[in-house]
C-alpha cells in the first residue's frame, strides 16, 4: 500500500532518509518546472532543483503540516530559484545588436503590423527570453508570477516571503523596468 | 514602436512558452544519495574535526598562559637566590632547636 505524504514525512524525520525518495519523485517534475521559467540551461535547471531538495531535507522539521508539503516546497523552489538569479547576472549587460535573425524578422513584422507578429512563435519566444533575462533578479521574479504565471499578489507575496505592499512596489517597478529594456531594445536596433 | 504592445506581445509569447517538467534520469536516486552521504559522514572526517577542534583549543590555552605570564611576572617576596632559600628551608628546624637552647 502507497504511503502518504504525512507518513513519508513522519518516516524521514524519524531519521528513515530512505522515505524522502518517493517524494523527491513525486514533486520533482513541478520544481523542475518553476527552474525551467529562471534558468535557461539543463544543467543549471538540475542545479537549481537539487538545491531546492537538499533544503527540503534538511528543513523538513520546520513543515508544520497545516499547509499542503507542496505549496512549502513550492515556497522553497521560488526562493531558490531567486537566490540563483541572484547569483546569475551575467547576460544582463548584453547588447541587443546581437540579435539573431528570426528575432530580428519577427521585429520587423511588428514594426510594420503588431498584428501579424504571431506570439507563439520561436522568435517571439527567443525574444522574450533575452528581455527577461536583462530584467534585476526581483524585476524578472515578480514579472514571471505576476503576468506570465498570473498568481495574484497575495500569492506571490506567500512564495516569496515578502509583504503584499512589496510585491506590488516591485511589480510597478518591474513593468518600468521592463519597458525602459525595450526601449533600449528598439533603440539599439532601429536607430 | 508601440512599446506598451510589444510589451503585452512578450509577455503573451512568454505564457505560451510553458516550460517542460521532465525529470533527468533517476534524479531521485541521486539526491537520495546526496542525503545519505550528508546523514552519515565518515569516522575520518568526525577524527579529523575533533582534532582539529581540540588542536585550536591547545594553542588558545598556551597562548593565553603565555601572556598571562609574560604581563604579569611573579612578585614573589622571597628575594635572593634559590640557594639561599634551600638552604635556610633546610636548616630551619636545626635553627628553631638552637633557639629553643
Amino acid at each position: 500500500m502507497e504511503r502518504t505524504e504525512a507518513e513519508l514525512i513522519a518516516a524521514v524525520l524519524k531519521g528513515d532518509a530512505a522515505s524522502f525518495e518517493p517524494l523527491v519523485q513525486k514533486f520533482s517534475p513541478r520544481v523542475f518546472a518553476t527552474a525551467r521559467r529562471y534558468a535557461r540551461r539543463e544543467s543549471e535547471v538540475e542545479d537549481i532543483a537539487q538545491e531546492v531538495w537538499l533544503k527540503a531535507f534538511s528543513k523538513l522539521a520546520s513543515f508544520r503540516g497545516d499547509a499542503p508539503f507542496e505549496h512549502w516546497l513550492m515556497r522553497m523552489t521560488v526562493r531558490t530559484c531567486y537566490d540563483f538569479l541572484r547569483g546569475h547576472q551575467r547576460n544582463r549587460e548584453s547588447s541587443f545588436s546581437e540579435l539573431s535573425e528570426p528575432e530580428t524578422d519577427w521585429l520587423e513584422r511588428f514594426v510594420a503590423d503588431p498584428g501579424s507578429a504571431a506570439e507563439d512563435a520561436d522568435a517571439a519566444k527567443l525574444l522574450v527570453a533575452r528581455v527577461l533575462e536583462k530584467l534585476s533578479p526581483p524585476a524578472r521574479l515578480v514579472i514571471t508570477l505576476l503576468e506570465i504565471e498570473d498568481r495574484s499578489v497575495k500569492e506571490i507575496a506567500e512564495l516569496t516571503g515578502w509583504s503584499v505592499a512589496l510585491v506590488k512596489v516591485r511589480a510597478f517597478r518591474a513593468r518600468g523596468e521592463m519597458r525602459k529594456i525595450l526601449a533600449k531594445m528598439a533603440k539599439d536596433k532601429y536607430l | 514602436m508601440n512599446l506598451a504592445e510589444l510589451q503585452t506581445k512578450l509577455i503573451a509569447a512568454a505564457r505560451a512558452d510553458v516550460p517542460g517538467d521532465q525529470v533527468p534520469y533517476a534524479f531521485e536516486k541521486r539526491v537520495t544519495a546526496l542525503i545519505a552521504d550528508r546523514v552519515a559522514p565518515d569516522n575520518l572526517s568526525l577524527w579529523v574535526h575533533g582534532l582539529w577542534r581540540a588542536a585550536v583549543s591547545c594553542v588558545a590555552v598556551t597562548l593565553l598562559f603565555g601572556a598571562w605570564a609574560v604581563l604579569n611576572p611573579t612578585t614573589s617576596s622571597t628575594t635572593g637566590d634559590l640557594s639561599q632559600n634551600f638552604e635556610s628551608t633546610l636548616l630551619a628546624s636545626v635553627d628553631q632547636s638552637d633557639q629553643a637552647q
